[in-house]
């Protein structure tokens, strides 16, 4: 047996985190150009609905066909059929609070006990003021019947459900994140 | 706090399982003595996420974000920057001890003076013309990464009377899957500013706050060039399955 080690706490990434973590081609899941790609765009807004200006989202999701490109996948790592996907992204906040990924839909996922999840993303934000990451779940509105089969999305109270479901817009999708107050967006503890 | 191994069923998907940490691990999001923390913690509580696909698997980054250069701060901009040099060097381990290979860790920091470079950061401290304050590596093979860069100073923010941060490095990890992924900041060891600094004492475990401390490494400085600094970051370990745990007695 190996020895167990505790882990090293987490702290904010301070005001200053465009330094370290910009990255030119961040915002780009798939190339721009790619059949299908889609924005989505959001806004970061704390407990008085003021925007947060110095954030940073980071996105990470399957493939349009369900699949990651790593070894812990058991069906497999396979490189997906989009050329150029990533299946990270990540984008800071502007001076309006706004982050934007470019990306493509994920296919839906098999859990364990022979439940599928629905097409989603998971995201991180980091932030002045956040100490440690927090992270939510992005559900496409226009997949109600996989949303309403998915494990994770009928674990979370129905009245806050709404707080993981992105809007449509004219170019892809639009997804709020409220850190606190009235309709805080649910935050999972992975 | 810890999870059960996700079994084999029916439909033949076994996970890997991270250990999920303990209470005290990470500071409460919501640290007052931290004022930011007031209007941008979430109030209410995390709700229990399985640890499925999507959170088991990760970006494994590297090839073509890093280019020669990144590792070496005191190189990038023409000439040398003003201030100490160090090498700050280490591991990246999960919570097992095993190294984490081929990973991505990225850094930023002040310059000597305690400046950042940075639109926003205008205390009367000195820029540097030669330093940016931004480092890149992967670990090799045996989870080992090594930077150059120069000792960064403490500087004043306005989060309470007279306050300063100590000086600090910030890591950015990705580990192998999205459960793993750490920010964090590497301190100094003795630093006399730690008792007023409520982000480094936003960690209330006194054990766990040294784990962000840094470990002066005489053997590894370079004599008439460079001081040097350990700092080995724990991801979180695997669950072990009943597989991995055949060979072990009861």
């Amino acid at each position: 047996m190996s020895e167990r080690l505790g882990v090293t706490p987490a702290q904010t990434v301070g005001p200053y985190l465009h330094i370290g973590l910009r990255w030119p081609d961040g915002s780009y899941v798939v190339p721009e150009g790619t059949p299908g790609a889609f924005w989505i765009r959001g806004r970061i807004v704390d407990g008085t609905g003021a925007p947060v200006v110095d954030a940073l989202v980071e996105s990470w999701q399957a493939d349009p066909e369900g699949r990651f490109d790593h070894p812990d996948d058991p069906r497999g790592a396979r490189p997906s059929s989009v050329p150029g996907f990533r299946g990270f992204g990540r984008s800071e906040t502007d001076a309006a609070g706004e982050y934007a990924l470019l990306t493509v839909r994920p296919g839906a996922l098999p859990a364990p006990n022979g439940e599928t999840e629905a097409p989603h993303l998971t995201l991180s934000v980091f932030a002045r003021g956040l100490l440690h990451r927090v992270v939510t779940r992005l559900y496409f509105p226009d997949e109600p019947a996989a949303n309403a089969a998915d494990p994770v999305l009928c674990s979370v109270d129905a009245d806050r459900r709404d707080t993981l479901v992105a809007g449509p817009t004219s170019d892809g999708f639009r997804f709020d994140i409220r850190l606190q107050g009235e309709h805080e967006t649910v935050f999972f503890a992975v | 706090m810890t999870q059960e191994t996700v079994r084999p069923t029916d439909g033949g998907l076994t996970l890997p399982q991270y250990r999920r940490d303990d209470v005290d691990a990470h500071p409460p999001l919501l640290s007052p003595g931290y004022g930011s923390t007031v209007l941008r913690a979430p109030q209410r509580p995390l709700t229990y996420l399985p640890q499925r696909l999507t959170e088991v698997t990760g970006p494994l980054l590297g090839e073509g974000r890093v280019g020669e250069l990144d590792h070496d701060l005191t190189r990038q901009h023409g000439a040398e920057p003003q201030g100490q040099r160090i090498i700050v060097h280490g591991r990246v381990l999960d919570g097992d001890g095993r190294p984490v290979p081929h990973t991505l860790v990225e850094i930023w920091q002040a310059n000597a003076a305690g400046r950042y470079r940075h639109v926003i950061d205008t205390w009367p401290a000195p820029l540097d013309p030669h330093f940016e304050g931004v480092g890149r590596a992967l670990t090799d093979e045996h989870g080992r990464y090594r930077f150059i860069t120069i000792q960064p100073g403490a500087y004043p923010w306005k989060n309470h009377d007279n306050a300063w941060r100590p000086a600090h490095i910030h890591f950015s990890l990705f580990g192998r899957a999205f459960t793993q992924r750490l920010v964090t900041q590497m301190y100094f060891p003795g630093d006399p500013l730690f008792f007023q600094d409520p982000i480094f004492n936003s960690v209330r475990d006194p054990k766990a706050r040294e784990r962000m401390v840094a470990r002066y490494d005489h053997a590894v400085t370079a004599p008439s060039w460079a001081l040097a600094y350990e700092f080995d970051i724990v991801l979180r370990g695997r669950e072990s399955t009943p597989f991995e745990d055949g060979d072990d007695d009861e």
